[in-house]
């Protein structure tokens, strides 16, 4: 194991004190983790805007019949929040994210492909930037627009010219299919970095399961993401060359677009929870300090979800009048999925069973990751009965769910991570007094909001509405939903402060502050730009174990 | 550290001000009218209707309601129990194997795996989910018919950007936005579209539907109670996506027959109105409304028995001789974004039109 001085790091250019040289650094770089912290930050900053958006919306719905913001306006507020959440945050964080870690973990000097993987960053940046344009500039001739209201799915024939006048969706389809190409290259690179340029000793089943994660969810967006792209191109040709694929007057499919969108959409949603699934994985046993229980079967589990979410699309649209053998199928593959996520989670737990746990915030959030994930899930089989989805699908109850699995779950996991590798990326410790405030005010905040949403969804309230009439029951639920807002905002308030502060404040990390296993904190933090020299050599699934216990290596025990 | 303390406060406090103020319930919101002559304005009320509202899945009141709420039970209460025992081992690791103060700093015993427990815990949800695939299956084919039931009554429901038309085919009868049925009949329901997609839901009498166009759906229910069933527009459909409110009057047979007849009579011509109808004739209104004996018009609702309906405007107002001054008037005030336009009528033509709308009973 090799520790670098961390001096010889720095090379010449970005030690220099001018500004612009240092920016000058930032946008020409190729090096895995200067993008990485740039995908993190610029979806860190996009996780901003769309938390504005959602709290006006909130502001809204706080009272019954509001006339805070009109139905125009918020149409676009809730077209951009998911849009924004879904490929301007997740998908960047998560991804970056794997661009810092994967080529540390796996013991490379960088990803297969530097260019490319810049290229992908700047993508996924104008992509995000050309969709907020939208805001400016799709007003155009017709003096319709601003920014898109067409849903963050798009429904055609809601999307074709008829009845969406302007351009606003086309930024939408422009700005989302950019971003796109952008992951595409990204998850080409991360397969094809954790293919070939492991470090000697890494066979498959010994990379850390955050790899193993990271390497299914490459292949996910390769898969997923071109539909998307394809989809989109279609409805581009419908709307400006006459073709008829999802134009209904024409003859064409509405249908056509949901089967397309949701075989990319349902693989989104595990592309942006494969990822958290690793950063729990990692996090758990640390803090427990216990090795991972069952990294086989764990392994299994995370390709199985891979191959199952690929055959469950149609559960997204059990009210469209599917004919029952197909509404059959899509509920049992929609069971299915949960036996493999069943099984992380309880090796999560086994995990910690027997261990001694440390609450430091990373913990923190790994926890309320699996606890508010189990909720998720349980909810995610309530709406696999089909029947039962027929009342619940398209309601606030749906929305509640996927909050659970995709705020609770995924963005949980975010924070748990960046806690937990801030001090390998920039040097220094986040503070833990202003952790547990931003942890402890999310999680109050997170659950009054989406808490009570599941029962303003039982009681009958559509999502997507922008007003809802007083006396039909929904009064309590929305106030508490927005009353929650809040606290949220407070927690993310405190977050960026901490992230803030303790760039220059914090504690010294140290290589190794957390008495990990992986190889990431091997090296100094943060990592020099060739990351090792000379490249490490492993023989177990936890490098730094064996060095730190020679006489009880891990390698005696797989 | 004060600093944040102090900045969270102003947030919280700016945050607690920055609620908009509620809008008291049937309140009234004002169109405003200028005349051509430059008089004063003219101020038309809008009542939003006071329906009580009543969309728990939990209270049906129809067969496929039921038979999902039966279904709804049985998934809580395993799902209450999967939640009890996880989140039960996950409270407990928590307060149980929390590093002691004491502790030495050693790491703990180090256990790989187990095969037979993590074999247990694939196998049993694997039978739960299997159970529950199988339960799931049988109610499916017992709540989506691809046939009619036995003795029913089909109505057609088409939806548009953001009205409901009911066409009930073997009565001859068009309506709007209120749907009327007889009790203990089982109603087939035929769901189009005029334009992007919809959703038919009723929670009480039954699961939601799409409404597509180009992709004709069916489904059905049976009221089991007289009585007004509220419900709206499930799938966002554009602007007013939120007032697509829908109502289902469930009456007994008798009295449902009551109102097929009357709906089935022209509406009566009265000269007193003559005016009016003349000024329906002259504007664009024939060219969107149907009036029987006077105008076929497709795109907006059918009006031959407008004054039969309790709401206009697919429910955001109260039907009335105020609702309509008003709706007429402009509409774009009443439901911002409808496709309905402000037809600018001088005060003596919208008063006269109006009065011959309330003429059709």
């Amino acid at each position: 194991m090799t520790v670098l001085d961390q001096s010889r790091a720095e090379p010449a250019l970005s030690g220099s004190s001018s500004l612009l040289l240092r920016l000058h650094s930032w946008i020409v770089t190729v090096d895995h983790k200067k993008l990485g912290i740039m995908y993190i930050t610029t979806g860190l900053i996009f996780f901003l805007v769309g938390g504005i958006e959602a709290s006006a919306m909130r502001a809204q719905l706080a009272v019954p019949e509001n006339d805070f913001v009109g139905p125009e306006v918020f149409n676009r507020l809730f077209t951009m929040h998911g849009t924004t959440m879904v490929f301007l945050v997740g998908m960047p964080v998560l991804l970056g994210f794997g661009n810092y870690l994967v080529p540390l973990m796996i013991g490379a000097r960088d990803m297969a492909f530097p260019r490319l993987n810049a290229f992908g960053y700047w993508l996924f940046l104008f992509g995000g930037l050309l969709l907020y344009y939208s805001y400016l500039g799709s007003t155009g001739l017709y003096g319709m627009g601003s920014a898109p209201d067409v849903g963050w799915f798009a429904y055609a024939p809601l999307t074709a010219k008829t009845f969406s006048k302007g351009n606003s969706t086309d930024y939408w389809i422009l700005g989302i299919m950019v971003s796109g190409f952008g992951s595409i290259t990204t998850g080409l690179n991360l397969v094809v970095t954790i293919c070939c340029l492991r470090c000697k000793g890494m066979t498959m089943m010994r990379m850390p399961l955050m790899v193993w994660m990271m390497l299914v969810d490459g292949v996910l967006v390769i898969i997923a993401i071109p539909v998307l792209t394809g989809a989109q191109v279609m409805l581009l040709f419908d709307r400006y060359m006459g073709s008829h694929f999802f134009d209904t007057e024409g003859g064409g499919s509405a249908l056509l677009w949901q089967h397309l969108f949701w075989f990319f959409g349902h693989p989104e949603v595990y592309i942006l929870v494969l990822p958290a699934f690793g950063f729990v994985s990692e996090i758990i046993p640390v803090f427990s300090r216990k090795v991972i229980f069952g990294y086989p079967l764990m392994v299994a589990a995370t390709v199985g979800i891979g191959f199952i979410s690929l055959g469950v699309w149609a559960h997204h649209m059990f009210v469209v009048g599917l004919p029952p053998w197909l509404n059959a199928f899509f509920a049992a593959s929609t069971f299915l999925i949960a036996v493999p996520t069943g099984i992380k989670i309880f090796n999560w737990i086994g995990t910690m069973m027997g261990g001694k746990l440390i609450f430091k915030t990373p913990m923190l959030f790994a926890t309320a990751f699996v606890g508010l994930f189990v909720f998720g899930g349980l909810t995610g089989i309530m709406l696999a009965c089909v029947p039962f989805d027929w009342q619940l699908s398209d309601s606030y109850f749906v929305v509640a769910h996927f909050h659970y699995v995709l705020f609770g779950g995924t963005i949980f996991a975010i924070f748990a991570a960046v806690y937990y590798w801030y001090p390998k990326a920039i040097g220094r410790m986040l503070s833990e007094k202003l952790g547990k405030w931003h942890f402890w005010l999310m999680m109050i905040g997170f659950n009054m909001t989406f808490l009570p949403m599941h029962f303003s969804g039982i009681l009958g309230m559509p999502r997507r509405i922008y007003m809802y009439d007083a006396d039909r029951g929904l009064d309590l639920w929305n106030m508490l939903s927005s009353i929650g807002v809040i606290f949220q905002g407070l927690a993310v308030l405190f977050f960026v402060w901490n992230l803030v502060r303790s760039y220059s404040k914090g504690e010294p990390a140290g290589n190794d502050p957390w008495d990990a296993w992986t190889l990431e904190w091997s090296t100094s933090s943060p990592p020099p730009d060739y990351n090792y020299n000379p490249l490490p050599q492993i023989r177990s699934r936890r490098p730094l174990w064996d060095q730190k216990h020679p006489d009880d290596p891990d390698s005696n025990y797989e | 550290m004060r600093g944040v303390g102090v900045i969270a406060l102003i947030m919280a406090i700016t945050g607690l001000a920055w609620l908009p103020q509620p809008v008291a319930h049937g309140s009234i919101q004002e169109a405003v009218q200028s005349d051509a002559a430059g008089e004063s304005e003219t101020i038309y009320p809008v009542c939003r209707p006071d329906t009580p509202w009543n969309t728990s899945i939990f209270e049906p009141q129809s067969p496929p309601a039921h038979t999902i709420q039966g279904l709804a039970w049985l998934v809580l209460g395993i799902t209450a129990g999967i939640f009890v025992i996880v989140e039960g081992l996950l409270v407990y690791s928590i307060i149980r194997y929390r590093r002691s103060k004491t502790d030495d700093g050693s790491d703990a015993v180090q256990v790989y795996g187990s095969n037979p427990v993590e074999l247990a815990w694939t196998i049993v949800p694997v039978i739960i989910v299997f159970t529950l695939a199988l339960v799931t299956i049988r109610i499916i084919r017992e709540v989506e018919l691809e046939e009619p039931p036995e003795g029913a009554m089909e109505v057609v429901v088409v939806g548009h950007q953001w009205w409901w038309e009911f066409r009930y085919p073997e009565l001859d009868i068009i309506t709007a936005n209120e749907m009327h049925v007889p009790v203990d009949r089982p109603i087939w329901l035929k769901l189009e579209s005029a334009d992007v997609i919809h959703s038919f839901w009723m929670p009480r009498l039954a699961g939601k539907t799409d409404v597509i166009p180009n992709h004709v759906n069916h489904t059905w229910f049976q009221a089991e109670a007289p009585g007004l069933y509220t419900g709206q527009c499930a799938e966002y459909c554009g602007n007013q996506h939120a007032n697509m409110l829908l109502r289902v009057y469930a009456h007994p047979q008798e009295d449902f027959e009551a109102w097929v007849v009357q709906q089935q009579e022209p509406p009566p011509a009265e000269d007193s109105v003559a005016a009016g109808r003349r000024v329906f004739q002259q504007y664009a209104c024939m060219n969107c409304h149907a009036i029987e004996g006077t105008s076929v018009g497709t795109f907006g609702p059918d009006l031959t028995h407008l004054m039969s309906r309790d709401t206009i405007g697919a429910g955001v107002a109260e039907n009335g001789r105020e609702s309509l001054l008003a709706w007429v008037n402009d509409p774009q005030q009443v439901k911002p974004g409808c496709n309905m336009p402000s037809l600018k009528l001088t005060r003596q033509e919208l008063h006269d039109v109006v009065d011959y709308l309330l003429t059709l009973k």
